[in-house]
C-alpha cells in the first residue's frame, strides 16, 4: 500500500519489503532530474535518515527514508536514465527497495488521499 | 550607471525624490553617537606626490636580489604577452559567469583553463581553479574523506610542510586524522605505508616532485591505496609535468597543485592559483566550480557554469565545500602561458630547468664541506648540507646580490644546516656560477 511523507517520498509496502521513491509533486517542483545519489545496498536506514540526493538542474535535493529497514536493492536504470523519475515518478523511476522493514512506522505516514489534501 | 561618487545634483534630487530636506533628516532614526561627525583625513596630495610616496614605499623591498628560493613558488620567465592580454578591460574587469549569456568569453577561457590543467595532469576533469595549491590540497582531503567516509589521511613526509600544516588548520576540530610518513627526502618509505594503510584509510597524500627537489614514480602506492579502498592525492609542480610521468598514468585518483609557475609572478606570496582535477568517476564530489560546454537553441557551442547544485548557493550547509570562487583572472594568465609555451614549449622549459640543477648540483658538489643531501633524482630543486648554519650563509649572501634559498632548519630543526636550492630557466650559467663562487668564498 502506498504511504507518502510529508517530504514528498512514497513508499510502498509489500509484506515484509518496501519500494521507495518521490512523488509526482516533487519531481515536477525539482524540474529536469539530472543525477540520483542512491544508497549502498546493505545500508541500514532508520525512518527520516537521509538515503541519497536527487540533484536537479536548480537543486540538489536529500531523499529521506519513509521507514526503517535495509536497504536490499537499488534502481541502477537511473544512473544512466535519471529522466525516468520525471517520467515516471511512482513506478519505474523507484530509488530503492528495502528488507527487514519496520512496518508500523508508516501510521505516522499519510495515505494517497490525506497526502492529496496534504498538497492543497 | 556611473561608477564616480554622487554629484551635490545628484544628492538634492535623491532627496527630493525621498521627500527629505538634508542628509541630517535622512538619518534622523540614527543615534546621534553613532554619526561620523568628522572624518581625521590629510589633505589631497598631487598624482606626482601619490606616485612618489608609493614608489619610495616599493623600494624598502629588495626585489633585485638573484632568486634561488623555491620552495613551492619558483622564479620563472613570464612572456610580456601574459600582461598585455590579461590586462585587457574585457578580460580584468569581468565579474563572476553566473549569466552565461553576457560571459562567454570569461566562461571559454575558464574552459581552455581547464581542458589544460587535464592535458597536463592527464586527470579526465579540472575545476575552474581553487585559491591556491595549499588550500587545494586540503580540499582533496576532505574531499577524499566525504567519499570514502573514512576518518584517516595518510600524508608522505615529503609534502610542503606549509600544506602541512594547512591540512592541520582546516581539520583542527574534525574527526578526522592525519598520519604521517616520517620525513623522507628521498623516495617514500612503502614498507612504513603499507604498515599504516587500513580500511579506515580515505587517503594517501603525495607530493611530486617533492618538497626537498626528489621524483619518483609511485604508480606502487598508488596501487596499495586503491588495494586498501583509499584515494590517491598527489600535490604537484606544474613545469614538471612538461617532463615527468604524469600523475594520470600514475594511478592518481585527485591532482591538485600550485600554478604560481604557469606567468604568474612571486609578487610576495600571492595571489597564486589552485588547480584540481579528478579522474570522472568522481567528478560529483569534486568541490568549486566548473564550465561545461553545452549547445544553444540554435546549436551554437557555448559554454556555461555546471553541476551548480553542489555548491555552496544551492545547497548551502551541505554543499561539497564552502568555495564559491575561483582565480579566473590568474587562470586567465595561465592559459595565457601555456597556449605560448605549448606542449614541446613546456618539455624544453621542463628540460632546461633540470638540466641548468644538475649543472649547480655538480658545481656545488664540488666544494669542500658541501654535500648534497637528495639521495634520488631530483628535478629543478635539491637540499645542500653545509657545514654551517643554512640562515647565517642565506643572510650573508643577500648584500651580495642573491637570495640562497630556503633554509630549512625554519620548518625542520633537524636540518639547521640544510639549504633548499631551486633553478629556473631564469637563472644564467653565470648567475649559477657566481653564487658558487660565493659560497665558496663565505665557507673558506
Amino acid at each position: 500500500m502506498m504511504h507518502y511523507t510529508k517530504e514528498h517520498e512514497w513508499v510502498n509496502i509489500e509484506g515484509t519489503g518496501a519500494t521507495i521513491g518521490i512523488s509526482h509533486h516533487a519531481q515536477e517542483a525539482l524540474g529536469d532530474i539530472t543525477f540520483v545519489e542512491l544508497p549502498a545496498v546493505g545500508k541500514v536506514l532508520k525512518a527520516g535518515d537521509a538515503l541519497g540526493v536527487v540533484e536537479s538542474v536548480k537543486a540538489a535535493s536529500d531523499i529521506y527514508a519513509p521507514i526503517s529497514g535495509m536497504v536490499s536493492e537499488v534502481n541502477s536504470s537511473l544512473d544512466g536514465s535519471p529522466e525516468l523519475i520525471n517520467q515516471s515518478p511512482e513506478d519505474k523511476g523507484w530509488l530503492c527497495k528495502l528488507t527487514k522493514i519496520t512496518a508500523s512506522d508508516a501510521d505516522q505516514l499519510m495515505d494517497a488521499a490525506s497526502y492529496k489534501t496534504f498538497l492543497g | 550607471m556611473s561608477f564616480t561618487p554622487h554629484t551635490l545634483e545628484d544628492r538634492d534630487e535623491m532627496l527630493a525624490t525621498l521627500g527629505v530636506s538634508s542628509l541630517k533628516e535622512l538619518f534622523a532614526d540614527i543615534p546621534q553617537s553613532a554619526h561620523l561627525a568628522k572624518l581625521d583625513m590629510p589633505d589631497g596630495i598631487s598624482e606626482q606626490e601619490v606616485y612618489d610616496r608609493l614608489h619610495a614605499l616599493s623600494h624598502k623591498n629588495a626585489h633585485e636580489l638573484t632568486c634561488f628560493i623555491g620552495g613551492g613558488f619558483y622564479d620563472h620567465s613570464i612572456p610580456s604577452a601574459v600582461d598585455t592580454l590579461s590586462s585587457r578591460g574585457e578580460f580584468f574587469t569581468a565579474y563572476t559567469p553566473y549569466q552565461p549569456e553576457v560571459a562567454q568569453g570569461t566562461l571559454q577561457a575558464i574552459f581552455e583553463f581547464q581542458s589544460m590543467i587535464c592535458r597536463l595532469t592527464g586527470m579526465d576533469v579540472a575545476n575552474a581553479s581553487m585559491y591556491d595549491g595549499g588550500t587545494a590540497l586540503v580540499e582533496a582531503a576532505l574531499m577524499a574523506i566525504r567519499s570514502t567516509n573514512r576518518p584517516r589521511i595518510i600524508v608522505a613526509g615529503g609534502l610542503n610542510p606549509i600544506y602541512r600544516r594547512m591540512l592541520d588548520t582546516y581539520t583542527r576540530n574534525l574527526h578526522i586524522e592525519m598520519e604521517e610518513l616520517p620525513f623522507d627526502e628521498g623516495a617514500v618509505d612503502r614498507v612504513k605505508l603499507a604498515s599504516l594503510l587500513t580500511d579506515q584509510t580515505a587517503a594517501v597524500i603525495i607530493q611530486n616532485p617533492n618538497f626537498f627537489g626528489t621524483i619518483e614514480d609511485f604508480s606502487d602506492i598508488s596501487a596499495m591505496a586503491h588495494a586498501n579502498g583509499a584515494l590517491m592525492i598527489a600535490s604537484v609542480y606544474p613545469i614538471a609535468m612538461g617532463l615527468i610521468k604524469s600523475p594520470a598514468e600514475m594511478g592518481c585518483d585527485i591532482v591538485v597543485g600550485e600554478g604560481q609557475s604557469l606567468g604568474l609572478p612571486l609578487s610576495f606570496g600571492g595571489p597564486y592559483l589552485g588547480f584540481f582535477a579528478v579522474q570522472k568517476a568522481h567528478v560529483r564530489k569534486m568541490p568549486g566550480r566548473i564550465v561545461g560546454e553545452t549547445t544553444d537553441r540554435h546549436g551554437n557551442r557555448c559554454y556555461v557554469l555546471t553541476l551548480q547544485a553542489r555548491e555552496q548557493h544551492i545547497r548551502r550547509e551541505k554543499a561539497a565545500s564552502n568555495i564559491c570562487s575561483n582565480e579566473a583572472l590568474c587562470a586567465l594568465r595561465a592559459t595565457i602561458y601555456l597556449s605560448l609555451l605549448g606542449k614541446q614549449g613546456l618539455t624544453e622549459l621542463a628540460r632546461t630547468c633540470m638540466t641548468k640543477a644538475e649543472y649547480a648540483k655538480a658545481q656545488f658538489a664540488q666544494i669542500k664541506g658541501v654535500r648534497i643531501k637528495n639521495s634520488a633524482p631530483t628535478f629543478n630543486e635539491f637540499m645542500l648540507e653545509l657545514p654551517c648554519n643554512a640562515s647565517d650563509l642565506v643572510a650573508e649572501l643577500i648584500p651580495l646580490g642573491l637570495i640562497a634559498g630556503f633554509p630549512l632548519g625554519r620548518y625542520y630543526p633537524e636540518l639547521q644546516n640544510c639549504l633548499l636550492v631551486a633553478i629556473t630557466e631564469k637563472r644564467t650559467q653565470a648567475e649559477i656560477d657566481a653564487f658558487v663562487s660565493a659560497v665558496k668564498g663565505l665557507l673558506k
